[in-house]
Formats: structure tokens, C-alpha cells, sequence
């Protein structure tokens, strides 16, 4: 006798001669949500979590809550990333910036559905993913376009052309604004990229969800592993590491906190880094201004005979 | 002391290495956590066993001084910092190594036979040996001619390295076997019996030359044909891992694996080395990030 396996298996079950039906309720797959170092999306090193929740306390997802060791990894994965990433050329860096907004504006739904569960209304959602695509894209143009207007050929006395260009200061932390889970992380994080540096984001403690899936994002539009890494974790814990990291170059800070701000320059005079504070605020702005707020001022004096000719000038 | 007359391992048969066990054990080693003041003796210590190497054909003699100079000073704002072990050079560099170094206790090691391949006749290699000791290094590493010894010309290998040994005098003789183009476990421990038998002090397992440098379990496989050679002969030989070590985890790695194989007895340089020319900044970067309490940038470190 032999029995023979269907391929479709029924929703119904014999047991006893009696058929009785299994539920057709399918188990939701809940997202695992990750952090984003290198390219990759490793859980923390420490294998701690912590639970995101909404306004109503309703738990809305896991969270990997960083470790020091984990922001260690995202700094070395940031170092290595920037050589690539400082030596493309600045329109192409443009288009991988118009690559994020593209592929961002392809996953609206789901950054709407995400905002919407961390308490905004559906209007409000829709206009914060509207206004991070848009700010992308704001960058994306910028990208060939500040260091025009922000170098300059400078007079000196002697034969020299002397000029000034902006030049990506390097390895920049990212403390991101705690109020806003999209917005906010973008309006941080592209004039950073749009100038040549790399990245390691904090995001939002409280509302971590887009941050995991904007780095999803970031994965699947052209951006080299590297350039951004976000982890999601306390503030408290994590930010002396921010900004005492000797191979980070310059540290951005988004909020009010008086404490946090003092720790922040004591630790970075370290080494010098770039201390970059804005104070909280709604992202409604967006400005060549924030490129500016991470590049470094380069000076060369290129000898040359006479400049302007036969007659003197500068 | 009497000499004891060694009875010769027959080479003809293949040794058996168990890859899985080995592979397993090697994975074990580097499970290990390693912290705080242990952490930094062992660093030290590791620091203390580094071949600071250039071997490179666009080396020059500014490029020879510059090294020997971090040799002795490793990080000068960091007290009582140990020296490296030695400097590796090419037999045109040793001169200027062996004055560049001094008197610190630095010792000068060159490549001969050869260097890397090995592709030459047993006179020129014995030439340059000689040419190398004369000029004043305190240890040879010589290349083992992988050609012969895949034909399976064994004798021809044996011979070869004990005729460096000669040549070398007072020098300690390191083995290079190049594992990576012996390929398996088993020719591994092959080459390795023959070498500690045919005289070597030391055994090493790359050049350095070729992407496949050195690896746990390659090691784990040389070091256990150490300990069985000193269980047979009384003799102890080094070991030294080169290439492809450049993180201050797996050097401490393998320090585990020394001492758990052969014992505290080779827990010094005179026994182990790592050759490696970046292994030596991550190494100091982890002891600047125990000190302070900052992890380190490279900006800070010396460019080697």
C-alpha cells in the first residue's frame, strides 16, 4: 500500500474520521528591527534590547540597545568608508543622495504606517515622509554646488594663487533629534553625507522604528556600506563614547540638554573634534549652511610667476 | 654536553592531522576574553615578540632607519613600554639595521635564500646566508624550496635547510615553510618535522607574500609538531606566525594557544615571535584605550 502526500495540504485535518478545520489565521511576522554597521545589519554585541513603546504604552517593537563596543565597530566601518566615499565626485555623490530619496519615496507606506504607530496622525505622517524625501533631494542638489559657494580666491601679496575650498571634516558622531523619528534623522544625517563625511547615528530612543528602516533604505540605494551607520540606544550611555572616540573627527548634538552639551565639548577637546549643537527644534529648516557645519576650510598657496598677466593685480 | 644522535622520522609517511579537530580546537582559542590587567600584560608581552618587518623592493635605507627607530621607540609618551623583538630586513638593509638599532637589545633578522620563493641554486643561497651573517644579523629567516618538497624530493629540502643551518654560525636559523602553498594540515606537519630535524631554531609559517599567510589552526598544527619533537628530543624550537596579524585580539589569541600547547617555557621572545609590521599600532592603540580609557584613532600613531 502506499501513500501518497498531496502538495496541497488542506486546511482541514482527520483525526478520528471527524474533519475538523485548523484556524486559516495566519501568525503575524513581526520585523526584527537592527541596527546598520558597514553595509550590514548585526544585532548589538551585547545582546541587550529594549522595548519601544507608543504613546499609550502599547509595546511597539524590540530594539537593540546599544553597546560602546557596537559604536567601536560603526567608527572603524565610518573610518574605512571614507576614502571612498570623501574621493567620489561630488555629482555623483548627488545621485546616490537622489537614490536615497527615490527609494524612500518607493517605501512611503511603510515609514506612514511607522510614524502613525509612534503617534503622529496620518496627515502628519504624510508630510514628515514628503518633507524628508524632499529634503534629500534638497541635499542631493547641493552636493556639486556649496563648495562653489563657499571656497574663494583670496588676494596675497606675494606670487601666489592662493584659494580656499570646504573639504569633509571626516568621521562624524551623530547624536539625531530625540523628538522625531524620520525628519529629524534625515535633516542630521544628508548634509553630513552630501559633504563627504561619513557617519555614526544615534537615533531617536524614544521613536526608533523609521531609523532601522531608513537604513534599509540606505542599503538598497548605491550608498556604500559605511558611510551611515545608525544604532539605536541610550543617549546617556553612549554619548561620552561619541564624542571622546579619538578617530571621530566632529560631533553633532540635537538637544536642549545643558549637562550633555558641557560633556560633550570637555570630551571633544580631546582631540579637537568639531562640536556641531543645534538646539532642539522642528527640522523645518534646511539650509547649504548645515553642509558647511562639517567641512574644513583648505588653503593653497600654488606659487605661480604673475598673476593676472602684465599688469599687477590681487 | 653529549650529543644525542637523532633517529630520522621516515618523511615518506604521510602525517596524519586530524583537519576537523584541529580546525575545532584552533576555534576554541578564540573564545577566549581577555581583560583588563591580564589584557595589558598580555599585549605587552605580545608587543615584546613583534618581528617589526619591511620587506618590500622599494625599500631604501630611510625607509630601514625610520623602522629601526620605531623598533626602540615604540611610543614615547607611554612609559616603560617593552621594544619590539627584532627587525626584519633584506641582507642589502642589515648594515644599516644593525647600526640603526644599537645597542637597545634589538635584534636584526634578514631574509636569505632567496627571498620569498626560493626559486635558486643551494650556492647562491648559501652565499647569501653567509653574505647576511657577515653583514651582522643576529638570526636568518630562509624560504624552504616548496617546489622540491611538493615533488616529494625531500631529502633534497633536509639537506638544504641544514646546510643554511652551517652557513648561518652563530645566527638562529627561523624556517619560513610558505604553509599557504603547502596547502594541507598534513604537508604542514611534514614540513615542519623536517625543518626542526634538519636543524632549524625556529619555524615559521609565511613569507608574507601571498594573500593565504598565517592562521590559528596552521599554527596549532606547527606548535603541536614542536611540542612532540621536544617530547622526543629534549630540544625546544621556536614558532613564528607571520602575516596577516594585524589586531591585538588574535595576537592574544594565539598567545593562549602558545601557552596551553607548549607551555609558560615559550612565553618569551626568544621562543615565539609574531612577524607582522601592523600588528605593532593596534597593539599600542589598545594600550592607549586601556590607559585612558578613549579608543584610539589612527591619526595619533606613527605611519608604518
Amino acid at each position: 500500500m502506499s501513500k501518497t502526500i498531496s502538495k496541497n495540504i488542506p486546511a482541514t485535518t482527520k483525526t478520528n474520521g471527524v474533519h475538523k478545520m485548523v484556524s486559516t489565521k495566519r501568525l503575524e511576522v513581526l520585523k526584527t528591527y537592527k541596527i546598520y554597521i558597514g553595509g550590514k545589519f548585526p544585532r548589538t554585541e551585547s545582546g541587550r534590547y529594549y522595548i519601544a513603546e507608543d504613546n499609550a504604552g502599547n509595546n511597539l517593537a524590540n530594539m537593540c540597545l546599544s553597546s560602546r563596543k557596537d559604536f567601536r565597530e560603526a567608527v572603524i566601518a565610518a573610518r574605512s568608508a571614507f576614502g571612498d566615499w570623501s574621493a567620489k565626485a561630488a555629482n555623483n555623490r548627488g545621485q546616490i543622495l537622489y537614490r536615497i530619496a527615490e527609494m524612500l519615496e518607493g517605501r512611503r507606506a511603510q515609514f506612514k504606517e511607522e510614524l502613525i504607530k509612534q503617534n503622529l496622525s496620518a496627515a502628519e505622517a504624510e508630510n514628515e515622509v514628503n518633507l524628508s524625501v524632499d529634503r534629500l533631494i534638497y541635499y542631493a542638489g547641493w552636493c556639486d554646488k556649496f563648495q562653489q559657494v563657499f571656497s574663494s580666491v583670496n588676494p596675497v601679496a606675494s606670487s601666489h594663487f592662493n584659494f580656499s575650498t570646504p573639504e569633509p571634516t571626516g568621521v562624524v558622531s551623530v547624536i539625531a533629534p530625540q523628538n522625531s523619528s524620520l525628519l529629524g534623522l534625515v535633516s542630521v544625517i544628508a548634509p553630513v553625507i552630501a559633504g563627504g563625511n561619513t557617519c555614526v547615528v544615534l537615533a531617536s530612543f524614544a521613536k526608533p522604528l523609521c531609523a532601522v528602516t531608513f537604513a534599509e533604505v540606505l542599503n538598497s540605494s548605491d550608498v556604500p556600506g559605511g558611510v551611515v551607520n545608525i544604532l539605536t540606544g541610550k543617549v546617556a550611555e553612549l554619548l561620552p563614547y561619541f564624542a571622546d572616540h579619538m578617530d571621530v573627527n566632529a560631533i553633532v548634538y540635537c538637544e536642549n540638554n545643558v549637562a550633555d552639551k558641557t560633556l560633550i565639548k570637555e570630551k571633544s577637546a580631546l582631540n579637537l573634534k568639531r562640536v556641531v549643537l543645534y538646539d532642539k527644534q522642528n527640522w523645518d529648516a534646511q539650509s547649504p549652511y548645515f553642509i558647511m557645519d562639517n567641512q574644513e576650510i583648505k588653503t593653497t598657496w600654488h606659487p605661480i610667476e604673475n598673476i593676472g598677466g602684465s599688469k599687477g593685480s590681487y | 654536553m653529549a650529543e644525542k644522535i637523532l633517529t630520522l622520522p621516515d618523511f615518506t609517511i604521510p602525517a596524519r592531522i586530524d583537519k576537523v579537530g584541529v580546525e575545532e580546537r584552533a576555534d576554541r582559542f578564540t573564545k577566549r576574553s581577555i581583560k583588563k590587567e591580564t589584557k595589558v600584560k598580555g599585549l605587552m608581552l605580545a608587543l615584546n615578540m613583534i618581528d617589526l618587518t619591511t620587506l618590500e623592493g622599494k625599500d631604501t635605507e630611510g625607509k630601514v632607519r625610520q623602522m629601526c627607530y620605531k623598533a626602540v621607540h615604540l611610543l614615547d609618551s607611554y612609559p616603560n613600554l617593552p621594544t619590539v623583538a627584532a627587525v626584519c630586513v633584506y641582507p642589502e638593509m642589515v648594515r644599516i639595521a644593525k647600526k640603526a638599532v644599537g645597542d637597545s637589545g634589538v635584534k636584526v633578522a634578514s631574509v636569505a635564500t632567496a627571498f620569498p620563493s626560493g626559486q635558486s641554486s643551494l650556492k647562491i643561497k648559501l652565499e647569501e646566508t653567509r653574505y647576511a651573517v657577515d653583514e651582522g644579523a643576529d638570526e636568518i629567516d630562509m624560504v624552504i624550496s616548496r617546489g622540491k618538497f611538493l615533488r616529494g624530493e625531500y631529502n633534497y629540502v633536509f639537506d638544504e635547510i641544514a646546510a643554511v643551518k652551517e652557513a648561518c654560525g652563530p645566527a638562529r636559523l627561523k624556517v619560513i615553510l610558505e604553509t599557504g602553498e603547502l596547502i594541507t594540515f598534513d604537508k604542514i606537519r611534514k614540513a615542519s618535522d623536517i625543518a626542526m630535524y634538519a636543524g632549524a631554531d625556529f619555524i615559521k609559517t609565511s613569507t608574507g607574500k601571498i594573500p593565504a599567510a598565517s592562521s590559528i589552526p596552521v599554527t596549532l598544527v606547527m606548535l603541536e609538531a614542536i611540542r612532540d619533537y621536544y617530547y622526543k628530543t629534549g630540544i625546544m624550537i621556536g614558532m613564528k606566525p607571520a602575516g596577516g596579524i594585524s589586531k591585538s585580539k588574535v595576537a592574544l589569541h594565539y598567545l593562549v594557544m602558545v601557552n596551553e600547547i607548549l607551555g609558560e617555557d615559550w612565553m618569551n621572545n626568544k621562543w615565539f615571535r609574531f612577524g607582522a609590521s601592523s600588528l605593532a599600532n593596534d597593539v599600542l592603540m589598545q594600550l592607549m584605550k586601556e590607559k585612558t580609557g578613549v579608543y584610539q584613532g589612527k591619526d595619533y600613531f606613527t605611519i608604518d
